[in-house]
């Protein structure tokens, strides 16, 4: 070392992002990711069911503050994450790179995301009008019908789309006033937890969105059944794990949005039924006199 | 003159002379079978069931029993009419069917009434005011709705999903089956429903309306059976989409059964509603808004308004003017248009009533009923309420499904919202407060599919209805409605 003219770099250490901090998974476990040639690019958090139950614990006390934001501030805070992210492009155009990804792909996935966030960034003071309604009642009464988040949205993200697939997944749910707990992509989670360092940055309130690395097999369960969970959105899996999953969500009568066979890279994935799918319409009725 | 000025005087000089509706005008077969293709046939194991009138306890007619051989059969024929007829027809053509369906109902809305009373136990003025003209008006509303789906999707190309199996409840029961079959019909798609057990009578009578409206054979079957029947229905293979009305209970397990089916699905399940009452509220008003929130139709409403939350300041006035209302509602014969409370729709259903009653003094709640006197036969439960609960109790957290109020109080709008928010249920709620503000923050606040402000109970075919967290997936009603009986194409 002594003499050596060449600086040693710093690694990053990934970890899981919970109500807006940065721990190490409670299980104390890791797991290595590698690249193609079999050499070590970081050892990720092995999130456990612990950490899935804090992750709702936030995402829950997160949601009436979040929900009741004003559509114009959610919107500007997309704007702002997406802001953050052109900002950062060539570290997560690296990072694909790393996980296996041609540089040409990989910069084209990096602004598609910032794309992406635009789109949903104007949405947020828009799909309530596209969306809700004045019900002309035979009765006496003033009636309306407008939507609402549902709530704590668990998202099980793309496998192959580890930073387009996320985002699409988790912008409809949080542009809408829902919060989330997210899995990353398992064999390629090292954007997903960047990402969760740009959302830190954009003023996204802690708790709105937790993300988790780890492995499916260990957590869909979790995410299929938590009985805090109001819909469970998946993007992954053959027939059968759509039915375990469906079946667990049946517990406390999830939503359940299946996003399999998704190609997020194409213009028609992105679209305002995507809000709609975690959102509630609420309807109100309150009389008309004197 | 009674003498406290603020009590209402009802208990001598006025009496109410009988004033039952007449039933001659209404026929009732011995025996229905099931409606399958466009005609009735008997079912395969030629089995069948009695509904009886829950206010005499007397038989009123046999009922096929749907297996699973017929329900295979009802399915075909829906599929067959919506490969065949339905599908291929214009738009506005299937329209025009399902209007004169509403104008059918309209004409034949006093046959419907009554039977709806006597098959259900509900009070003659409910059915012939409420149940029956909604269900007219909900045929008419959607009947216009065929030819104009594209305007409800922006962006998008809606189309029809196939065959829907419909599974209704007893509470409502021809106002559920216009709920399910009129949106699912103008959407294209042809259905198998089965009307609930103990109601079936006004279902089959509208399987002759659709008789009479000349639709193709087979867009509409209605076959009648109970738990078995329907979950042969949803498990079916050539079925579509599943819409079922009824518990939370039930609505779980047709959810788990229906994981990995691909079927699309709506849920109307269980409620336990809380009716708000602040102390800025017109307080005579809230009164009858308690009343109708949980007296009306027996309690048997999923969105009734089964927990009053009272603002601690006025609750004693509001319990004292609750209770003086209540002895002036009359339990009795569905018939008779002065009965406010009709008869309990089935022994099974006044025996899970009746245990609640026990479990709620049991866990030390105190009971309060009206002095009415109820007949000897038939399934009667005077309107109660019991106060001195706490969120834990089980008559806090449980639906009941009848006349029975838990009354809980609070101090301030964060004490009320949070309890009124404390269930797993969310599909309606009630707020009473003169102060517009309060009334947008507490509508805003209510996780609830519906919320009424300043009312109660109201419904409406254009105004969407479903519930929250466990008490349901989707809507049904207005433009929501359509949602659920189409798939949409970018």
């Amino acid at each position: 070392m002594v003499g050596s003219s060449s600086r040693v770099p710093v690694a990053k250490t990934y970890k899981i992002y919970i109500d807006g901090k940065f721990p190490r998974t409670e299980s104390g476990r890791y797991f290595p990711l590698e690249n193609s040639d079999g050499n070590v690019i970081a050892n990720m958090c092995w999130g456990s069911r612990k950490d899935f139950r804090n992750s709702v614990v936030a995402a829950r006390k997160a949601f009436p503050g979040w929900s009741s934001a004003s559509a114009y501030l959610r919107g500007q805070i997309m704007y702002r994450i997406a802001e953050m992210l052109e900002g950062r492009s060539d570290q997560f155009v690296a990072e694909l790179v790393l996980q296996g990804q041609s540089k040409r792909r990989a910069k084209k996935e990096v602004e598609a995301t910032i794309d992406r966030l635009i789109y949903y960034a104007g949405w947020s003071d828009k799909y309530q009008q596209i969306f809700s309604a004045v019900n002309p009642v035979s009765s006496s009464h003033f009636n309306f019908s407008v939507l609402e988040a549902t709530g704590v949205v668990s998202i099980l993200a793309p496998n192959d789309s580890s930073l387009l697939g996320l985002v699409s997944n988790v912008i409809p749910a949080i542009v809408g006033g829902n919060t989330c707990v997210v899995l990353a992509s398992e064999k390629m989670p090292l954007c997903a937890v960047s990402f969760a360092e740009v959302l830190h940055a954009s003023d996204v309130p802690g708790g709105v969105v937790n993300i988790l690395t780890g492995y499916r097999e260990e957590l869909v369960g979790q995410f299929a059944s938590h009985m805090d969970v109001n819909a469970v959105v998946f993007c992954d899996g053959d027939a059968e794990v759509a039915r375990d999953i469906q079946e667990q969500a049946a517990d406390n009568i999830k939503r359940v949005i299946a996003r399999v066979d998704a190609d997020w890279a194409k213009e028609k994935s992105q679209n305002p039924y995507l809000i709609k799918e975690t959102q509630e319409t609420k309807t109100t009725w309150h009389p008309i006199g004197s | 003159m009674s003498s406290d000025p603020s009590k209402l005087a009802f208990h001598d000089g006025w009496q109410y002379a009988p004033a039952p509706e007449s039933t001659d005008h209404v026929s009732i077969d011995e025996q229905y079978e099931l409606f399958i293709g466009g005609e009735f046939s008997k079912p395969e194991e030629e089995r069948y069931f009695d509904t009886i009138n829950p206010a005499t306890e007397e038989r009123l007619s046999s009922v096929a029993l749907a297996g699973s051989a017929d329900v295979d059969r009802a399915v075909k024929a829906a599929r067959k009419a919506y490969s065949g007829a339905w599908s291929k027809m214009k738009a506005a053509e299937r329209g025009k069917y399902i209007f004169r369906i509403a104008r059918i109902l309209q004409e034949r809305a006093r046959e419907f009434s009554v039977l709806e009373s006597l098959d259900g136990g509900k009070p003659i003025r409910e059915s012939r005011d409420i149940d029956i003209p909604l269900a007219a008006a909900h045929f008419f509303y959607y009947a216009g709705w065929a030819d104009k789906l594209e305007y409800a999707f922006p962006g998008r190309t809606p189309k029809s999903l196939g065959v829907a199996g419909q599974v209704i409840p007893w509470n409502f029961p021809l106002l559920m089956a216009s709920w399910k079959i009129a949106p699912a019909l103008a959407c294209g798609n042809t259905v198998v429903l089965k009307p609930a057990e103990t109601t079936p009578l006004t279902a089959l009578r509208l399987a002759e309306v659709i008789r009479e409206a000349d639709l193709p054979p087979g867009v509409v079957n209605i076959i009648t059976g109970a738990g078995e029947t329907g979950a042969a229905i949803v498990n079916h293979d050539d079925v579509d989409k599943v819409a079922f009305t009824g518990s939370t209970d039930v609505g779980r397990i047709i959810q788990r059964s229906l994981a990995g089916t691909g079927k699309k699905y709506t849920l109307e399940l269980g409620g336990k509603a809380a009716n708000i009452i602040f102390a800025d509220a017109a307080i005579d008003q809230a009164v009858e808004g308690i009343v109708n929130g949980i007296f009306f139709n027996q309690g048997h409403v999923c969105c009734a308004g089964s927990r009053l939350l009272v603002q601690e300041s006025v609750a004693e006035e509001v319990i004292a003017k609750l209770k003086d209302r209540m002895e002036t509602l009359i339990v009795g014969d569905p018939l008779d248009k002065n009965t406010d409370i009709g008869a309990i729709n089935s022994a099974e259903q006044l025996d899970t009533i009746r245990s609640y009653l026990s479990i709620g003094r049991e866990e030390g709640a105190e009971m309060y009923q009206s002095s009415c006197k109820v007949p000897e036969t038939g399934y009667w439960c005077r309107p109660t309420i019991f106060t001195g609960v706490s969120q834990s109790h089980r008559i806090v957290q449980e639906e009941i499904f009848g006349p029975v109020l838990a009354i809980q109080t609070f101090r301030t709008l964060e004490e009320g919202l949070t309890k009124a928010n404390n269930t797993p249920y969310g599909l309606s709620g009630g707020v009473w407060t003169d102060k517009g503000a309060k009334i947008f923050k507490m509508t805003q606040s209510i996780r609830a599919g519906v919320v009424w402000a300043n009312t109660f109970n109201k419904f409406d075919p254009t105004s969407p209805f479903g519930g929250y967290k466990e008490s349901g997936v989707g809507r049904e009603g207005g433009l929501h409605g359509l949602d659920a009986y189409v798939t949409l194409e970018s």
